[in-house]
């Protein structure tokens, strides 16, 4: 239809086009000059109507410019000009009819005009016909979006139009889906309708599923008999779905039952009939109980002073009068059984793939702690020291990314340089605290406990102190931009991924090291009896020490990509420290593999209790620790426990 | 140690009587936490007040007599705030406050404002439900930003669906309660309103997201009204622009982000995401321009400006307008020339002090730019604040009014004031 | 043998001696019965450090004596603090809501003082409905009973699960701290009917007093110092007998205790459930003080501040765990309050606000390191010298 009183328009507006057509858009945008100026989706639509309806080829264009925020009006004659900020601070206005320069002028006797983003959108369903041809495929992507965010059935017709020129594979896909979905909502014919939705049963599409869903949505009609439309089902009132209180309301808002006499009412009614200090022959002091309110009330209903009350006698009487239907929207009801049919068909897919994105949330937070505990594998599992500043240690590797990003704009490269460099910080200070601190207190695993807890509170207000309390930016290059799609439910970003092959390559770096190399043989034999060891010519000092700036410097890494995906603050050490422990302890001390099924099996847990609590995350986290505190019951010693003389105590 | 200041406090007094009848200087107590987790926040206020009163003090002062701060820490603990507020209001006998961020912190001075007589400015948005005669609320209530950006969200941009996300605290509590009765009162079934809580500070947000996306479903646009607090705000905003949201598809308004929040975030990708606050930097009036000129002469080019430093602004010129207008810094004499005070917002318009301790101000919506800022595309007129919502049954009977009926607590439907203490 | 008892202690008799004298001086001198010369708010100041003093000595016996270091024992302090808030909160509010429901035409129902309570209580965040933890909130008593019986039940159940399966040492900690921070997790949540994070507030104002708070300050100041003194006696006591020998044999050989027939779990459930009892009691009387209880305050960092005064102070020694709380809490919020005066090094200024707590933290791993005794060990130094010199 738009594109017909387009043509018109444009025949008509041609005879007069060489004289004035210097003026032409401007006349229109003066035209609707009002509307414009007052942006609001409500009223809008005229104005770009009228716009369209002028035919000028400029109008694409201006349109384009509207939305972009780049069209200002210059506030001593009102006229709209294409502006553009100059190096100087001053705007260079455009003319909209011819493109060219018209003048320079200050911010200040210009107002820019900002439509919102409703407003934006119905720009951009006006530009969709302009778009759906225009030789840039990314504007035809565009006017795709534009189509499927507010699809109308209007816009069908020309979508149809242009799917056959489409050279684009991805676009031409892309417009056959549209044009299935909006055939499914919009087209009169009822056999295409179906055969649409019939096509495209059981597909998984959040778009799918909202075209389809309207068409079923219903409405509750009361009536004696079956009425004259298309009924989904009948609800018999007193039933699950429609309890008597509902119906017998539903009843009372359709005008057809008396109301219900609420407290407030029957104290309402008392309250206009004292007389003498009495209601109904009660005294007033006496009612201070509902019994009494009642009785008083039942007196001035028998004294025909007050309303009856609705007993339960009346509702049943009223309710067995009427009955109860949900009737379709939709008319044909051939349509709605295939929209029933096709949106059942995706449920149980629907359904799967939740349960799959679950699963991948699941192992994603596992992933995480999993890292946030793996230093402290080290340090705590193998070696049997606790390090209350391990979370710190995460917080300076977050920290040293932030500073390289100052210095390496470059995003991808400023996390390489990052991520050594983290490393080699946090193993620096990890040996630094070994040989201050850890190493005189190796008998005394809680004074150990006490001392390093002093230098997380230091590390921690040190943080403070440098970078101030507010979180600071640690932005992920582009490439880990976004997420990775397997279909419209299943997804997960691509920054969460590269977390859990970073746990994984930690994992096989740990394994590797324990077991291949000569500083894991000596590790392992330094913790098991340092005295054997270190008869055995095994340095059991410089083990120690280097073993605990490993376990650092890893969760020096560790902070670098924690800190990527979520925030770098100087709290965010703490945000981990007691779940670190909690993996490492439920996972079983002293095995990396305990440690692993400790962090999958906290994680699954925690999305387990989120899943069957979606409306308040904070409960998943306190029924968690509850959850660890009766699991130490059952395996003190952790899921995978160490057996024989290597448990040690 | 508080032992030498009082110690200190009643030399002073034995041996300076002669001098007080002047009563000079005036002390201007600031509460507000300089460490702790609200430190960030707060500390900004502290310097805005510090430096309104150095303003002030150069314009001569009031009444003849010079201002004097009394700055104090309460460290973001919230039973300090109360330890403080007695210290300031009877060991350094200030005659005003301005401090507090946190609902509960404000919860925690509250008694002993009303048990000492002091005066109080509050310059954030809160839940409303309260009213007290000591404090002068200059921040928003909910009908200041949460109405009316929920308004926009129905009549602009045509959202059917409604995700309320919040911290699991009163405020956002409040709000969404207010929320959803006003959602139900607009005809937005309950099944379209999706509600979730999550901890201070939470990270881990792709399963919230993803049921954010999931409520499309069903063919209505979505939108989502974020009480969102602090640093949650950057795991949020990060899972958002990863799951490649844009404000056109779900747009997102918080109440809680502001200029301070953006600038820890990359806002490339929340370009379109909105917020609504009665303040944004980047108003362009000449008031603000000179504000926001002032600010970074004094603290630093890369500052910025936000809302609750408006609040201050103009409560603190108020609060000088009403000692000029009452002769004297007496708590209750100024109390009663606060009434109708007015003040040139930084915004435009004139804020006006209402009879509830409220603020009439406009409301302001705006768009997340990639330079961090906010781009304006929505002011409202004045709205006046309303201590009590009319959107939840239990408060909509209840109206606040200090200057006729001397209540904050009165009962329209019983004709009688509830207390005159406050709610705490 | 309570006359043996302080015969045998003389430390005990100098320490409420001292305690009596202070309370006195500090009476005389306050703004509430005295000359004025402290300040109301410095009273409550004094009277919250007593209190805190009173759980550094429980703490004290479960460490330093029993050597199991808990790092939860704030939970039960804060779980004392809700019981008695809850009463306090309750019963003030139903007095506003009585008040202002009798000026109404009909006289109140129970029903509409129930819900009038709870539209005043919880309709700031967002709710009227009672929840099922405040059921006994009206009756004084029974949450009198709560302040010592629901942190008493906690650690008897908390206690007996870990004890039981044989969770010592560092294990433990982490676990207590795990309790901690589960508790105050599940208190955060609005959904835990204590209020979320707002917390139980006002508690400073006692339901139908109408003593001014100078007054009150001091009743509370009082109550603080003979709850420390008894307290003190209390653990003192206990440590001095034959129970006493035992705990500290479980500290510094526990298998060897169990290999001479005690039922070492035993003895350590009854350590850990009496000291939680005393930390409720420290705590019930601690907020009334403060004037606010809310889920920060049972937050993991308050215990380790806990550990941090009495390893300061000296463990093992009850008045050291005293000198270390009384010392650390007021020097911390000496510095912290702005007060200290700031230091300038020329290039740079140290704003103590900021400095403290690293320093706060590095003298921390300094009395780890070097005097593992705390101050308490300067004490004893001082006292073997003068022996030393005496003899």
């Amino acid at each position: 239809m738009k594109t017909l009183l387009l043509a018109l328009c444009f025949a008509l507006s041609f005879s007069s086009w060489a004289s004035a057509q210097t003026h032409l858009v401007q006349d229109v945008l003066q035209s609707q000059r009002t509307l414009i100026e007052e942006s609001s989706r409500n009223t809008i639509g005229p104005a770009i109507d009228a716009l369209v309806a002028s035919g000028l080829p400029q109008m694409q264009t201006v349109l384009e410019v509207w939305q972009a925020k780049d069209m200002w009006q210059r506030k001593a004659d009102g006229l709209f000009f294409r502006a553009t900020k100059n190096a100087d601070g001053m705007y260079t206005l455009r003319s909209l009819d011819t493109g060219a320069e018209v003048s320079t002028a200050a911010s200040t006797d210009l107002s820019q005009l900002k439509p919102n983003s409703g407003v934006r959108a119905m720009i951009a369903t006006a530009l969709v016909q302009f778009q759906l041809s225009d030789p840039d495929p990314v504007k035809r992507a565009d006017a795709l979006v534009s189509i499927s965010r507010d699809p109308g059935a209007a816009l069908l017709a020309p979508l149809r139009a242009y799917i056959t020129a489409e050279t684009d594979e991805g676009i031409l896909a892309r417009k056959t889906r549209l044009e299935r979905l909006m055939t499914m909502a919009y087209d009169s014919d009822v056999a295409s309708r179906v055969a649409a939705i019939d096509q495209m049963s059981g597909d998984l599409g959040v778009d799918f599923r909202a075209t389809l869903n309207p068409i079923l949505t219903t409405t509750r009609v009361i009536s004696q008999t079956p009425p004259e439309a298309n009924i989904a089902q009948e609800v018999i009132a007193g039933s699950d779905a429609l309890t008597r209180e509902l119906a017998y309301a539903l009843l009372v808002a359709a005008g057809d039952a008396p109301v219900e006499i609420s407290k407030e009412a029957r104290d309402t009614a008392l309250q206009a009939n004292i007389e003498g200090g009495r209601i109904a022959g009660f005294p007033v002091a006496q009612l201070s109980t509902e019994a009494a309110r009642d009785e008083a009330y039942d007196a001035l209903v028998s004294g025909n002073l007050a309303a009856p009350r609705v007993t339960s006698a009346d509702i049943d009487a009223s309710l067995a009068n009427v009955r109860f239907f949900d009737v379709y929207t939709e008319p044909s009801q051939v349509v709605t059984a295939a929209a029933e049919a096709a949106l059942a068909a995706s449920e149980t897919r629907v359904a799967i793939s939740q349960a799959a994105d679950l699963g991948l949330d699941a192992l994603s937070l596992a992933s995480i702690y999993f890292l946030a505990a793996i230093g402290l594998a080290i340090t705590f599992g193998v070696m049997g020291v606790i390090n209350m500043a391990h979370g710190e240690f995460i917080m300076m590797g977050a920290y040293t990314g932030y500073v390289v990003q100052l210095f390496v704009p470059n995003h991808t490269a400023s996390i390489l340089i990052a991520v050594p460099l983290a490393f080699a910080v946090t193993f620096a200070a990890g040996v630094a605290l070994e040989r201050l601190v850890v190493r005189w207190l190796y008998h005394r695993p809680l004074e150990t406990l006490l001392a390093t807890f002093g230098v997380s509170i230091a590390l921690q207000q040190l943080a403070k102190n440098i970078f101030g309390t507010q979180a600071r930016p640690l932005t992920a290059p582009a490439w880990l931009d976004g997420a990775w799609a397997i279909n419209d439910v299943v997804s997960i970003s691509y920054i969460r991924i590269a977390i859990f092959i970073l746990a994984l390559l930690f994992f096989a770096l740990f394994v590797f090291i324990m077991k291949r190399t000569r500083l894991g043989l000596e590790t392992r034999a330094v913790t098991q009896n340092p005295r054997m060891a270190a008869s055995m010519g095994i340095n059991p000092d410089r083990v120690n020490m280097l073993t605990f700036g490993l376990g650092s410097g890893i969760a020096g890494i560790a902070g670098v990509a924690i800190g990527l995906f979520a925030k770098v603050t100087s709290e965010m050490g703490s945000d981990y420290i007691v779940q670190s422990f909690m993996t490492v302890v439920v996972g079983g001390v002293g095995n990396i593999w305990g440690t692993l099924a400790g962090a999958a099996m906290i994680g699954g847990f925690q999305k387990g209790i989120e899943f069957l609590n979606p409306s308040n995350t904070l409960a998943a986290q306190s029924y968690m620790i509850i959850f660890i505190i009766i699991f130490i019951q059952f395996r003190p010693r952790g899921i995978i426990a160490l057996k024989g003389r290597a448990a040690g105590d | 140690m508080k032992t030498t200041t009082a110690l200190a406090t009643v030399f002073a007094l034995g041996t300076a009587l002669p001098a007080m009848a002047a009563d000079c200087p005036i002390k201007v107590g600031v509460l507000h936490s300089l460490s702790g987790t609200m430190a960030i926040s707060e500390t900004t206020l502290k310097d805005t007040m510090e430096m309104l009163i150095e303003q002030q003090n150069a314009k001569g002062g009031v009444l003849g007599c010079q201002l004097e701060a009394v700055v104090v820490d309460p460290a973001s603990d919230w039973p300090l705030f109360a330890e403080k507020a007695r210290e300031l209001l009877t060991v350094q006998e200030v005659d005003v406050i301005f401090g507090n961020w946190t609902s509960v912190s404000r919860k925690s001075v509250l008694p002993v404002i009303e048990e000492l007589n002091g005066l109080l400015f509050y310059p954030v948005q809160y839940e409303g439900e309260e009213s007290s005669k000591n404090v002068f609320y200059t921040g928003a209530a909910p009908n200041q930003q949460a109405i009316p950006a929920t308004d926009y969200f129905l009549e602009e941009l045509g959202i059917e669906k409604f995700a309320l996300l919040g911290t699991d605290y009163v405020y956002p509590r409040t709000t969404n309660n207010i929320l959803e009765a006003y959602l139900q009162s607009k005809g937005i079934a309950d099944s379209d309103i999706f509600v979730n809580y999550t901890p201070f500070g939470h990270s881990d947000w792709s399963k919230i997201v993803a049921d954010v996306v999931a409520l499309g479903a069903d063919g209505k646009k979505v939108g989502v009204i974020s009480t969102i607090n602090g640093d949650a705000n950057i795991g949020f905003y990060k899972e958002l622009s990863a799951a490649g949201i844009s404000a056109d598809d779900i747009p997102v308004v918080a109440f809680s982000v502001g200029e301070e929040e953006l600038s820890g975030l990359d806002t490339s990708n929340l370009v379109g995401h909105l917020a609504a606050w009665n303040y944004f930097q980047s108003a362009d009036t000449p008031a603000n321009a000179e504000w926001i000129a002032a600010w970074k002469a004094r603290m630093g080019e890369e500052r910025v400006t936000n809302d609750p430093m408006e609040a201050h602004y103009i409560g603190f010129n108020m609060w000088i307008a009403a000692v000029e207008a009452a002769g004297t810094a007496d708590v209750d004499a100024v109390r009663t020339a606060m009434y109708g005070q007015e003040f040139p917002n930084l915004t435009g318009g004139t804020a006006v002090m209402l009879p509830n301790h409220h603020l009439a101000k406009p409301v302001l919506i705006g768009e997340i730019t990639a330079e961090g800022q906010f781009d304006i595309i929505s002011q409202t007129a004045e709205v006046p604040g309303d201590a009590w919502t009319d959107f939840l049954p239990g408060s909509a009977k209840l109206v606040s009014d200090w200057k006729d009926l001397g209540c904050g607590m009165y009962n329209t439907e019983t004709k009688s004031c509830v207390q005159t203490l406050s709610n705490y | 043998m309570n006359k043996s008892f302080i015969a045998r202690n003389p430390s005990v008799l100098i320490f409420l001696s001292i305690l009596a004298l202070f309370t006195l001086v500090v009476t005389v001198l306050s703004e509430g019965f005295g000359v004025g010369v402290i300040s109301t708010s410095f009273v409550k100041v004094l009277g919250k450090t007593l209190c805190l003093c009173l759980i550094a000595i429980a703490m004290d016996l479960i460490w330093g004596y029993a050597g199991i270091l808990s790092l939860g024992h704030f939970a039960f302090f804060g779980l004392g603090g809700y019981m008695i808030g809850m009463w306090l909160m309750y019963e003030r509010t139903r007095q506003i809501v009585v008040g202002s429901l009798s000026e109404g035409v009909l006289p109140p129902t129970p029903e509409e003082i129930t819900a009038g309570i709870g539209n005043q209580i919880f309709g700031v965040v967002g709710s009227s409905e009672f929840p099922l933890v405040w059921a006994f909130a009206d009756s004084l008593v029974l949450q009198l009973v709560f302040v010592l019986a629901v942190p008493g039940v906690l650690a008897l159940v908390f206690g007996w699960l870990a004890f039981r399966s044989r969770v010592t040492g560092v294990y433990l900690s982490i676990l207590t701290q795990a309790m901690t921070l589960g508790l105050s997790l599940y208190l955060f949540q609005n959904a835990s009917g204590l209020r979320g994070n707002n917390g139980l507030s006002g508690l400073q104002n006692l339901p139908g007093v109408t003593a001014p708070q100078s007054v009150v300050s001091l009743w509370f100041f009082w109550a603080s110092a003979l709850a420390l003194g008894l307290g003190y006696l209390l653990i003192a006591w206990v440590v001095s007998g034959k129970f006493g020998s035992v705990i500290r044999g479980i500290r510094d050989n526990e298998a060897r205790v169990r290999f001479l027939g005690y039922s070492v779990e035993t003895y350590k459930l009854a350590v850990f459930t009496l000291t939680a009892c005393i930390s409720g009691i420290a705590g019930a009387l601690y907020y009334p003080q403060a004037g606010i209880i809310n889920p920060a305050e049972v937050a993991p960092i308050a215990s380790i501040y806990l550990a941090v005064w009495v390893a300061i102070g000296g463990r093992g020694r009850l008045y050291g765990a005293v000198i270390g709380a009384a010392f650390v809490s007021l020097v911390s919020s000496w510095f912290t309050g702005g007060q200290a005066p700031d230091v300038s090094l020329g290039f740079y200024t140290v704003k103590w606000v900021d400095w403290w707590l690293v320093l706060l933290g590095l003298s921390f791993v300094f009395v780890t390191l070097y005097a593992p005794n705390g101050i308490g060990g300067l004490i004893d130094l001082f006292k073997r010298k003068r022996k030393e010199t005496d003899a």
